[in-house]
């Protein structure tokens, strides 16, 4: 069971550290943003400035690998040239190809980098095939990565009806929302992901220890109460505990992962081109253990001589830095809905 | 100034709709826009059974536009969207990017069709381009701030008609997962329509005991209402055009009746907004407006 083309391993790099150790431990892809609003992890510390781009580039480059740039927040009327500069310096750096989400964007990135691959981002929604064929039709996006909120039927018949690479998420934090279509953050801090490329920002985050336990509050909005021996998560609004109807409980997610290593064989087997591993603001160590777990799965499934399996040493590194030290199959899993 | 009703986010039982958009056809209201946009289990109302009230409504003399379903899953529900680009009467809102490729497509796309508020066109450059493809109306994203919407209009170059989301629980966030269903430790295939139970949402609490967010299904709102009733003098001056009201459990009627007054001088805008906070299922909301968060409350005396 191999498939034509391997499945490209896409990794997060939040840092030249990231990149380097992700191109270390054997991803095809990296993907990256600037030190701005212009990419969905604009969180300070992060990401890069254009002489990190170039040593990257040159890095991965000579290591035959690909720089992908995420530039894939929506620009307003009144900060539109802070993206289009994006674009022309993603271009002129060198890079294999650009993320993007705003059609207006795509349109300029068309016309004036004609030669420049773009891949449609998730937080473009794009959940159907119809959805993904317009981008193709008007842009000529080569690939499209899918919010995590379809069943692996609903992608087989997705990648069936569309000219599209398909990318989907492998593994870290998930986001239980519709990507792109979530004004959670926005309503609570004033700071979205579309918009300013932040979710639950750490400069609205309040930890406070009070005689009923640990507080963590956004903007002043009770996200969580820990008690002493329970271990405080960072306060993401849609992963803290609320009152429905008299019951405290994780109402909308639990602090928990994507983990679809299991799900690997079958990903191939209906057409996947990549595989993307979540998380920019992670540590180069992260990012080393991930993808050197992702990449001997890989290889092994490629390989085709045994039938497929997961060693369960995989499954315990990967679980040691998941989100709560649990994972989940999110929506491939049908009772996770 | 136009009044739109907004689509009915909630899951009412069958009688209960009819009998809402019956009174609705007695509103002071210019645009309807009908249709389940939120889960596609919800079957109630069907489209040929929405398609009647559409009639019902046009003969009342309003403006019919049929709502695309935000979030498309499954083979079903692309054919159901095929179904409702088809319907040859209405114009329809499209309200992802799919319902935008089907409008615009094919061999006679559609040329009078409005680009919905789940489409995240927040730069002219963007709204330009669906203009082209024959968008003639645009439902701003409900976080756009006014600032944000002047800008981009000034940006646009050309003419085209603004909707305002103006009344209503903010539709925040959507997702695969029914969070309905996982409060009552059901799945979403077996929900057992459990949406029926709650005319408003179900309300979620912060552990102090403050409302934050409302569980519609699989849709996510705030638990405050979102009014532009004390900014109307901030929405006239800019010359926007439509003003949308979003259903809720109950005085729909009267909160439309309350912005007509307002709109119309009868009533001063700080009045209604008193008028109306009784009518409310929970606190007032306008940070949207203002570039603020969402949750915020600013009164302009």
């Amino acid at each position: 069971m191999t498939p034509a083309r391997p499945i490209e391993l896409v990794c997060p790099a939040g840092s030249l550290p990231a990149l380097k150790t992700a191109v270390d431990h054997g991803a095809d892809c990296v993907y990256l943003g600037f030190k701005d609003a212009t990419n969905a992890r604009n969180f300070s510390g992060l990401n890069f400035d254009d002489k990190a781009i170039a040593e990257g580039v040159r890095y991965a480059h000579q290591r035959g690998r690909k720089v992908l740039v995420a530039l894939n927040t929506y620009p307003q009327a009144g900060n539109w040239k802070n993206w289009t500069t994006a674009v022309d310096r993603a271009a002129e750096s060198g890079v294999d190809a650009i993320i993007l989400a705003d059609p207006g964007l795509m349109a300029y990135a068309r016309k004036t980098h004609p030669a420049l691959r773009l891949h449609l981002s998730v937080q473009g929604s794009a959940t159907s095939y119809d959805a993904i064929n317009f981008y193709h039709q008007h842009f000529g996006i080569s690939r499209a990565v899918l919010p995590r909120v379809l069943s692996m039927a609903q992608v087989e018949q997705l990648i069936a009806n569309t000219p599209v690479e398909i990318e989907v998420f492998g593994f870290g934090g998930l986001c239980v929302m519709v990507e792109g279509r979530c004004a959670l953050s926005a309503y609570a801090t004033g700071e979205s992901p579309n918009c300013q490329g932040a979710c639950s920002p750490g400069k609205h985050v309040r930890w406070e220890q009070t005689p009923k336990g640990m507080e963590t509050r956004l903007n002043g909005i009770l996200i969580d109460r820990f008690a002493d021996g329970e271990r405080a998560g960072y306060p993401t609004l849609c992963k803290g505990r609320f009152d429905v109807n008299g019951e405290t409980y994780y109402a909308i997610e639990e602090p928990t992962s994507l983990n679809t290593l299991e799900l690997l064989p079958e990903l191939a087997r209906i057409g996947v081109s990549a595989i993307k591993i979540e998380g920019r603001q992670r540590s180069p160590a992260y990012v080393a253990q991930v993808t050197q777990v992702w990449r001997a799965a890989i290889d092994r499934l490629q390989q085709g001589k045994a039938p497929f399996r997961i060693e369960p040493a995989w499954m315990a590194d990967l679980n040691k830095v998941s989100e709560g030290q649990s994972h989940t199959l999110g929506a491939y899993y049908r009772p996770w809905k | 100034m136009k009044l739109a009703l907004g689509p009915l986010l909630y899951y009412w039982p069958r009688q209960s709709t009819l009998a809402f958009y019956a009174d609705m056809a007695e509103a002071p209201l210019d645009i309807v826009y009908l249709g389940e946009t939120v889960c596609s289990r919800r079957h109630e109302l069907r489209l040929p059974d929405w398609l009647e009230v559409a009639d019902m409504l046009a003969a009342a003399g309003k403006e019919v536009v049929l709502s695309s379903q935000v979030l498309v899953e499954s083979e079903s529900d692309l054919k159901t969207l095929r179904r409702i680009i088809d319907n040859g009467r209405f114009r329809v809102e499209a309200n992802d990017m799919g319902a935008v490729h089907l409008l615009s497509g094919g061999d006679s796309p559609a040329r009078n069709w409005v680009a919905g508020p789940t489409l995240n066109i927040f730069n002219p450059a963007t709204l330009g381009l669906f203009a082209d493809l024959g968008a003639t109306r645009w439902a701003a994203p409900p976080e756009m701030s006014r600032q944000q919407i002047a800008e981009l209009r000034a940006g646009l170059g050309r003419e085209m008609e603004v909707e305002l989301f103006a009344h209503g629980r903010l539709p925040l966030a959507y997702s695969a997962r029914c969070f309905t269903a996982r409060h009552y430790n059901l799945q979403k295939d077996s929900c057992e329509f459990r949406c029926l139970e709650f005319a408003d949402g179900i309300p979620l609490k912060t552990r102090e005991g403050a409302p934050f967010l409302t569980l519609n299904g699989i849709q996510t709102q705030s638990a405050h209402v979102h009014t532009l009733l004390p900014d109307l003098p901030a929405v006239v001056a800019d010359g926007l055009e439509i003003l949308r009201i979003s259903p809720q459990g109950e005085h729909t009627g009267q909160i439309i009746q309350l912005f007509r007054n307002a709109i119309d001088g009868l009533v001063p805008p700080l009045d209604a907004l008193q008028d109306a906070i009784p009518l409310l299922p929970e606190a007032p909301c306008n940070g949207f407006w203002h570039g603020r968060p969402g949750v915020e409350q600013l009164v302009i005396h």
